[in-house]
């Protein structure tokens, strides 16, 4: 916008040509001064946790290389599980198979369980935050169930589906949907009176209300209760995969305990742990960005 | 003329629990189209609730609303609200903002590129095109109360309501968007209702005032004409006789007759 002011300037009058030139430097070297700034940064965030895995990882061989210790060091863990470390792709037979496929398989079992509790879980939300009664009526309810263990639904979700693949499903659902749902509440209990009364005079129906006010309004708390779901999600899948068997992650690590390998066993947590990582952080990006704007105000 | 819109004798409480205020009681009030009238009264004097009650955002207790002859109780465009805090959505851009309104009513009667022509001239209107694709955070706050006027402008509404539109802004911003609106008005000729606590804000913007008493259960306690010629200049009336007469009129209502009693509270 400003750009043409500052070539006539150049143009017309010779003094305002130092100017123009400082001005020109700025914008460079903020670059050059920004490129430095975030290596530095990332320095920083990076080597200290570098940092303490390698001095865990040198106190866990020391404590474990004596030849009585129950479990076994690092420098074990790499030379008998190579494999998995090094290749999570690989295919030897239907049982098999690199752990990157296992988690995979997990992951699908997630999405669907997780997709489901999000939308029924914003829309339960939705009208939960919208209606006094509905609130009054299921939220003892929902406080109640939400405190129940993933795995306590097990047994219940496989009478009622005969068959293990739902029945994971289901759990992953049935953990993750509550703090959807009441996050959603709040944040629609939240939108201010004032986005309401816009609503009301420009007589939105429900329908463009849910989709034009309520959902970007609420999405801050929407997300905040996705990412605690998606954890929650992630922990209830390890744990009902070790009961209902399959190809999953979890299911993986009862095998591997099952032929005491333990080394794999302490792969596949690593696995585990930076997948649900990269999962949380998946999802608190998607959440920065759809609800970019909505909280500056 | 018959009156464009007629408060008939309406009445406003407000119950919570066992106990029940009267907040207006009342209120008669005919206003001509084209009129540009404000209501003044100190702070808790029922005006913001007023305002409501013709918005329809609350229902009357008693009396009714009379708009072209014909009753309303609920909200609607044609009589669009300009928000104290602007109420703009945050996470929508200027133009998008006043997209929202013109979508919802002339959704079916304008076409497309009719729809965007008319949302480029209401942000014209008030000056706003540059920021078109701004969100509400990087703009300031009288740019967010001027696309605030263009969304309620953007209705076409019967009667603009304007609920204390500049208050929260400094003098000099206020000054500009003072006489914008006046501007505005002259070009469009709408009918316009505003609160405010500002005597001079409404001497100068005003062809009537109506003077609030203080509530609870308050009432019209009178109702100024104000005879200037418009347009009006800032400037030139800080020394007309007709304008300090009338600003002397309201202050002598507010700080003799109905002086703010907190001890009442």
């Amino acid at each position: 916008m400003s750009l043409p002011a500052t070539k006539d300037d150049v143009v017309v009058a010779g003094p305002f040509k130092a100017r123009a030139a400082s001005i020109l430097q700025l914008s460079i070297k903020p670059k050059s001064f920004d490129m430095r700034a975030s290596a530095v940064g990332i320095a920083q965030s990076v080597v200290p946790p570098l940092v303490v895995l390698a001095i865990i990882l040198i106190v866990w061989e020391i404590a474990f290389s004596s030849p009585g210790a129950s479990l076994p060091p690092p420098s074990e863990i790499w030379v008998q599980s190579k494999d998995l470390i090094i290749d999570p792709f690989f295919v030897n037979g239907s049982q098999d198979i690199g752990l990157g496929w296992r988690v995979l398989v997990s992951l699908e079992r997630v999405a669907y369980g997780f997709g489901l509790a999000a939308v029924i879980g914003v829309l339960i939300g939705a009208l939960i935050g919208q209606s006094i009664w509905a609130m009054r009526g299921l939220d003892p309810i929902f406080q109640v169930l939400r405190t129940v263990p993933p795995l306590a639904w097990l047994p219940l979700s496989l009478a009622a589906f005969l068959d293990s693949r739902p029945s994971a499903i289901f759990v992953i659902f049935i953990t993750s949907i509550w703090p959807i749902i009441i996050n959603t509440a709040v944040g629609i209990r939240n939108i201010p009176q004032d986005y309401r009364n816009v609503a009301q005079v420009l007589r939105l129906n429900q329908i463009e209300f849910f989709y034009k006010i309520m959902v970007p309004a609420a999405a801050p708390y929407i997300f905040s209760g996705l990412r605690i779901g998606v954890g929650l999600s992630w922990l209830a899948i390890v744990a009902a995969e070790m009961l209902t068997g399959g190809v999953g992650i979890g299911f993986f690590i009862w095998d591997a305990w099952n032929s005491s390998r333990l080394t794999d066993i302490i792969v596949a947590l690593v696995y585990i742990g930076l997948v649900g990582f990269v999962l949380d952080k998946l999802v608190s990006a998607l959440g920065a960005a759809v609800t970019r704007g909505t909280a500056s105000n | 003329m018959s009156a464009y819109l007629k408060l008939d004798y309406i009445g406003k409480s407000f119950t919570r629990g066992a106990t029940t205020t009267e907040v207006l009681r009342d209120i008669r009030l005919t206003i001509e189209k084209g009129e540009f009238v404000s209501i003044i009264g100190h702070s808790g004097c029922g005006k913001s609730t007023l305002l409501n009650l013709v918005a329809g955002l609350t229902p009357v207790t008693i009396g009714a609303v009379l708009l072209e002859e014909k009753e309303v109780n609920a909200p609607g465009p044609d009589r669009a609200v300009v928000f104290q805090n602007h109420s703009l959505l945050p996470w929508l851009t200027v133009y998008e903002n006043v997209n929202l309104a013109v979508a919802k009513v002339f959704g079916r009667t304008k076409s497309r590129a009719e729809r965007h022509d008319w949302i480029m001239k209401n942000l014209n209107l008030v000056q706003m095109a540059h920021a078109a694709d701004k969100r509400p955070g990087e703009i300031s706050g009288g740019m967010k109360q001027r696309v605030g006027i263009a969304r309620a402008l953007s209705m076409e509404p019967k009667i603009l309501l304007l609920d204390e539109p500049f208050g929260a802004l400094d003098a000099l911003t206020r000054a500009h968007l003072q006489d914008q609106m006046m501007e505005i008005h002259a070009r469009l000729q709408n009918t316009i209702i505003m609160i405010t606590h500002d005597v001079d804000e409404a001497v100068l913007l005003s062809d009537r005032i109506v003077m609030m008493t203080n509530g609870p259960a308050a009432a019209v306690g009178g109702v100024l004409d104000v005879p200037l010629a418009r347009p009006r200049e800032r400037i030139a009336l800080a020394s007309d006789r007709t304008y300090l007469r009338c600003r002397e009129a309201v202050l002598k209502f507010l700080y003799e007759r109905h002086r703010f009693v907190e001890a009442a509270e």
